[in-house]
């Protein structure tokens, strides 16, 4: 099945990456020929094969809730874009309305 | 003496550290002086720790002074993939978006080497998030192949790979999630592995596929591989799929080097149509060696191992879409467009535009795809259900045979420029290392020669189970000895340029 330009477009919102439409011209035929080669594995993965998604078999692995020493605020909002009263300082998550 | 200090193995700047030959300073100040003469024409590295290597030098020869010593690798420099984060170095795994990051923390593998006494002189190029098999991915420009400058030095552990065959490092550090260390290693002549998935931490080390993802290393020679993943491995607490099992004793099978009786395999499914002729005649010579030095060698077949690279191509994209969603520009790296007006999830939008190159961006979009409702069961559960089709025809294998070879890639280093635009192609040099990764098994790479048509380096590979990583270093340690005895020298010995 082929992917068109508008659904890289729409992979690329879902994404959050700003593509330009230089770039969609360009993605958007490499990306149905990858898919196109991928889709290979539809051919054997038959009906009744359990998946694997990672290869060592281990499940739930806790550890025991104890306190330890961690980073300090100011080692936390070191690298941080923006700060503000030792907090990182974001754009607005809310819209107008 | 500083030129040959770069030229001796760690295995040997080992001996003459511990007898008091040479200084941590002297050799860490040789390693540094190769890298100023020629990093310029490989960049190998993004940063040199200069200040940082000398000052951990010093504390070393100060403890050699009082006769305490760490352990074998206390003096040795270590060339470390900057995808590992190190306090006090930026860590940018080759992307705009973490230029000029500064981690708050080491990597599990950091504090080992540190603690260790290794001497960590600077962090290596790769390709952006570890995603590509020639550098050209990195936003700092590729490295080159020592070999021929005009070369790829293969990747994404390319840095990592180059500074060795280079002279600058003995001994490396990178990561594998599809052959990441392998074919590098193959197409530079040097020595790289894959350990066990959960053999090595992967705490610290900046995630692209989580499940795939392992750090391994690289040397000159079979036993410098040995003594790194050796002083590298280990359970940690600190990364919930790491194996709280002991380390496979690799460096006595290096040392041992006996393959009499091993039964080896040859896998069909990774040989012929789309293989250079080189590479093949090669591995063929590599084959009948191993034979002589009395290992019984029969042809396995792997029927499902052709399904293993589009079953990657959908895993590890899907993987990576989910682990590089935190690359946000909230709370480190990269921030664009913040002008006040904007929300965030625009300013998140335009951060990630310009902080990422075009293939993470592909497999960004790919992964969000094919985890996408709709198809999700048509590519990702299909992908999963084929890594086990894979698992399975290891286990088979491993029923008959102790360990499995196979060329390490399917062509000697290709141009610069030859595949950096056309992914499929690119995607390629992966195809004998993915099966490894996708079962989560030991592998690695040793040099088998050189190709009769360019006289580039040709790479074996060997695969053995999940925690039989002894078993890669006592059939490549052979190899490498009955090889380096027919030609006189290690097979570095025959590079020109650069490197002679």
């Amino acid at each position: 099945m082929p992917i068109t330009r508008d659904e890289v477009a729409h992979l690329a919102r879902l994404s959050r990456i700003a593509l330009s439409p230089a770039e969609l011209d360009h993605l958007a035929p490499q990306l149905d020929q990858i898919i196109t080669a991928v889709a290979q594995v539809q051919e054997v993965a038959a009906e009744g094969i359990p998946p694997t998604s990672h290869a060592t078999g281990l499940t739930n692995v806790f550890r025991d809730d104890e306190p330890y020493v961690c980073l300090t605020p100011k080692q936390a909002l070191d690298q941080a874009p923006a700060v503000e009263q030792q907090r990182f300082k974001v754009p607005r998550i809310l819209g107008e309305d | 003496m500083p030129a040959e200090l770069t030229r001796m193995t760690a295995a040997e700047l080992s001996a003459a550290l511990a007898t008091g030959e040479v200084s941590a300073t002297e050799v860490t100040q040789a390693h540094l002086d190769r890298i100023a003469a020629v990093d310029d024409r490989v960049h190998a590295f993004l940063h040199v720790a200069a200040d940082q290597a000398l000052e951990q030098a010093a504390t070393i020869d100060t403890e050699h002074r009082r006769g305490t010593r760490r352990s074998p690798l206390a003096g040795v420099p270590v060339a470390v993939k900057d995808v590992f984060t190190t306090i006090g170095l930026p860590t940018t795994c080759g992307s705009r978006i973490l230029e000029g990051w500064h981690p708050p923390y080491d990597a599990t593998i950091t504090t080992r080497l540190k603690q260790a006494g290794a001497i960590v002189i600077g962090k290596t190029n790769m390709d952006e998030f570890a995603m590509g098999s020639s550098t050209e991915n990195s936003a700092f420009g590729p490295s080159h192949n020592p070999w021929d400058l005009d070369k790829v030095p293969g990747g994404s552990s390319g840095g990592s790979a180059a500074a060795v065959a280079a002279y600058e490092a003995p001994l490396a550090i990178g990561t594998d999630t599809g052959g990441s260390i392998r074919q590098p290693a193959s197409v530079c002549g040097i020595v790289g592995t894959k350990p066990t998935y959960g053999g090595s931490s992967r705490y610290g080390v900046v995630a692209f596929a989580s499940s795939l993802d392992t750090p391994g290393p690289f040397g000159r020679t079979v036993l410098d591989a040995a003594l790194l993943h050796e002083a590298m491995s280990g359970y940690d607490p600190c990364d919930s799929t790491s194996i709280d099992a002991p380390v496979p004793p690799v460096v006595a099978a290096a040392r041992e080097a006996d393959v009499s009786g091993m039964r080896i395999g040859v896998v069909t499914e990774l040989s012929g149509e789309g293989y250079q002729s080189g590479v093949l005649s090669r591995f063929a010579e590599a084959v009948e060696l191993l034979e002589s030095l009395g290992a019984k060698v029969t042809e396995v077949s792997c029927p499902h191992f052709k399904y293993a690279l589009p079953a990657y191509y959908l895993i590890a994209p899907s993987e990576c879409s989910s682990n590089l969603a935190r690359f946000d520009a909230m709370r480190y790296g990269l921030r664009v467009g913040d002008n006040g007006d904007r929300d965030a999830e625009e300013v998140m939008a335009l951060t990630r535009e310009q902080g990422f190159g075009a293939e993470v961006k592909r497999r960004i979009i790919l992964g969000t795809y094919a985890l996408s409702s709709g198809y999700y069961d048509a590519y990702y559960g299909k992908a999963q259900q084929v890594r086990t089709l894979i698992i399975r025809d290891f286990d088979a294998a491993f029923g008959q045979v102790d360990v499995l070879v196979s060329p390490s890639t399917p062509t000697t280093a290709f141009a610069l420029g030859e595949r950096a635009d056309d992914p499929m192609a690119m995607y390629l040099a992966d195809l004998c290392t993915i099966p490894s990764d996708l079962a989560g098994n030991a592998a690695l790479s040793v040099p088998c020669g050189l190709a009769p048509e360019n006289g580039l380096p040709v790479g074996l590979q060997v695969m053995a189970p999940a925690l039989a990583d002894d078993r890669l270093y006592r059939v490549a340690a052979a190899a490498e000895a009955a090889f380096t005895g027919r030609w006189g020298h290690p097979l570095l010995a025959e590079a020109k340029g650069l490197l002679s």
